[in-house]
């Protein structure tokens, strides 16, 4: 009996595989990854980033990030430096779209001056890190294309390709944990000529709202030239409340102060 | 009267933070300080045109910054001060850049005290940029500017783009160099030597309002003053005596940037109108940026200006129909190394003047910038530019963050 249910489920798998394609079910993981996430509102977080070269010397900055979530159009970011003291008071205000180029203002805080530039240098590092712009940004489903490559155990991992030219990736290859809300574990970055470029791994997971997964620490390795750029989370803050004042231009100045 | 402005602002700005502090326990107030010394040694490689100017120039100053946050940064005090020691008798120097009490609440925010503010989108020169009188002695560039004294009010709304408007009841006038110092005209000029065309003096109540929005691609600024100018006007008489005075002004400018991949559009111009003056001017041009060329970050941009000014010669900064080309090179590594060069060239002399300035970090907590200003075949016609001809120097600084 039990052998006839096991066939009959390896049936209806086998059929179920048939009937979605590979393409189909990495969207539908995409797409179950975001709705997992949707309606954390906004959020407020410190993060400290520490630059590790290939001769294992580090270098610190320290940052605030404003997110506020939109759901018809791509989430609002406020960056905002502490530290390094040079640089005190740099922010970024951005504003992504799904579809189409993000608008980005910097503030720049000894001359007080607020700059938009061009959000075309998504593939260059942020702030000399191993992180490109395009890593850092809100990741919008409509952004890729997707191939679902395989399951292992609640792992699923998916194979996304940019539909944006400008982007310094082939593809990336997202491993989603289906049974923590769709949190990603990790990512594989193959840079233009396919070549494993990246590794990022996120660790320190805690469920803030009992909703939303967010993970304290991400370290993301570069195979290619061995530097390292690990970043640490915290006082994660869900109860802000921040609302679209909270991200214009004279936001972008306070922030900067 | 500086003192008497000070200690009225200064008085003001710690009743509303006391009642600000005490009247909201609930929420914590955050405090910090920071503190910039900077070392500079600023060396004119050729003698002086006018007696008594020198050509070595070390120089320190600091920039002590103070900042009280409460009401979940929504209130706040900020203070930046600065001071310079200098071998020139009046680039030393001390300013109150900052200290001003700001609220911000829903789509609106207010500001009282001194406080700097920044228009414009070009690069080469900055027309539009008017609230601050400029601190003429403390660079070339003419990005330093003085604490002005304001009431800023500014109210940001979805459909209709941002709405700025200033009360300035108080003007501050421009230093210009001392006897030992350089970039400046044979005969030395004392601030308190010019004169107001108000009667008010420094105390006519001048306002200001900018609407600035963005659609798309699109940056718009449109703004207005009225009140006593920034820039002196100099006037000759036929014996050729210089009268030199702070008119009224009207001034109108627009400024326009429109982002395009990895062009970027700019466009400032204003026109200025007083009883002894009108004029026009404009600067256009554009900045394309190769990015992350080396797949390493490093970004390379080109930056092509035109500049034009009504005033022919007698345009205080000599950039009456010229232009700009010059290249952003930014390394975007851990130390954040990057260099602008530039040349500003006269379309109808042999006049240029070449820039340098770069600059890196050293360590987690120390900054080092180079500057070099060269002034090249500066025509004897240039009215002003032509006094500072055997004033191209090099510039070193060091800064310790605290």
């Amino acid at each position: 009996m039990k052998k006839i249910v096991l066939s009959a489920l390896a049936i209806v798998l086998t059929l179920g595989a048939f009937a979605q394609t590979a393409g189909e079910r990495g969207l539908e993981i995409a797409k179950a990854a975001e709705k997992a996430d949707l309606g954390f509102k906004s959020s407020v977080v410190t993060l400290s980033m520490t630059l590790k070269n290939k001769n294992g010397q580090t270098s610190q900055r320290s940052m605030e990030t404003k997110t506020l979530e939109l759901t018809e159009d791509g989430d609002k970011s406020l960056i905002s430096f502490n530290s390094p003291k040079d640089v005190k008071g740099t922010a970024t205000l951005t504003f992504t779209h799904k579809i189409g180029s993000d608008d980005q203002w910097l503030f720049l805080p000894s001359i007080k001056r607020v700059k938009r530039i061009s959000s075309n240098n998504k593939s260059g590092p942020f702030v000399g890190s191993e992180f490109a712009y395009e890593d850092l940004s809100s990741q919008e489903v409509e952004k890729y294309t997707y191939t679902f490559l395989e399951e292992k155990g609640s792992l699923l991992l998916v194979e996304q390709d940019p539909v944006d030219p400008k982007s310094g990736y082939k593809r990336r290859i997202v491993t989603y944990n289906k049974d923590k809300g769709y949190r990603i574990e990790k990512v594989d970055f193959y840079d233009r000529k396919n070549a494993l470029l990246k590794t990022l791994s996120y660790s320190d997971y805690k469920l803030y709202k009992n909703k939303f997964w967010r993970a304290a620490t991400f370290n993301m390795v570069n195979h290619q030239s061995n530097k390292e750029t690990l970043l640490k989370f915290s006082n994660y803050n869900f109860d802000a409340n921040l609302t679209d004042d909270d991200f214009t231009q004279a936001s972008l100045k306070r922030a900067g102060k | 009267m500086k003192k008497r402005i000070y200690k009225l602002l200064f008085a003001g700005i710690l009743i509303i933070t006391i009642d600000g502090i005490y009247g909201q326990e609930k929420s914590p107030v955050s405090h910090d300080f920071e503190l910039e010394i900077e070392g500079e040694y600023r060396y004119f490689y050729n003698d002086g045109l006018f007696t008594d100017q020198k050509n070595h120039f070390p120089s320190i100053a600091f920039r002590p910054e103070y900042t009280l946050e409460w009401n979940k940064g929504y209130e706040s005090i900020n203070f930046t001060g600065f001071f310079r020691f200098d071998q020139d008798d009046k680039r030393t120097h001390w300013d109150i850049r900052e200290l001003y009490y700001q609220k911000a609440k829903g789509n609106w925010e207010l500001s009282i005290g001194l406080k700097k503010v920044y228009w414009g989108v070009t690069e080469s020169n900055h027309l539009v940029d008017i609230i601050n009188q400029t601190d003429q002695v403390e660079s070339f560039d003419g990005e330093d500017k003085l604490g002005q004294p304001m009431v800023q009010f500014t109210y940001t709304t979805d459909s209709f783009g941002s709405f700025d408007l200033f009360y300035l009841p108080y003007h501050r006038k421009r230093t210009f160099a001392g006897k030992k110092g350089r970039l400046r005209f044979p005969v030395v000029i004392d601030k308190d030597d010019l004169a107001y065309e108000s009667g008010a003096e420094q105390w006519r109540q001048d306002m200001a309002i900018r609407w600035s929005h963005f659609f798309g691609a699109f940056d718009l600024g449109i703004s207005h003053f009225y009140g006593t100018g920034r820039e002196p006007l100099f006037t000759f008489d036929s014996s050729g005596n210089i009268n030199a005075f702070y008119p009224v002004i009207n001034q109108t400018g627009v400024d326009l940037q429109i982002t395009h991949n990895a062009y970027l559009w700019k466009l400032e111009s204003i026109y200025r109108n007083a009883d002894a003056q009108d004029f026009f001017a404009l600067v256009a041009g554009l900045e394309y940026t190769f990015s992350n060329i080396d797949g390493n970050g490093l970004d390379i941009g080109l930056i092509g200006e035109y500049l034009y000014d009504d005033r022919d010669t007698l345009s205080l900064n000599g950039l009456q129909n010229d232009l700009f080309f010059g290249s952003r090179i930014a390394f975007n590594d851990v130390k954040d190394t990057s260099i602008l060069v530039g040349g500003i060239t006269d379309l109808e002399s042999s006049s240029t003047i070449f820039s340098i300035e770069a600059s890196r970090r050293i360590g987690q907590s120390w900054k080092a910038e180079i500057e070099a200003r060269i002034f090249s075949n500066i025509d004897a016609n240039e009215f002003i530019l032509s006094n500072f001809q055997n004033d191209s120097f090099l510039r070193f600084s060091i800064s310790k963050y605290f």
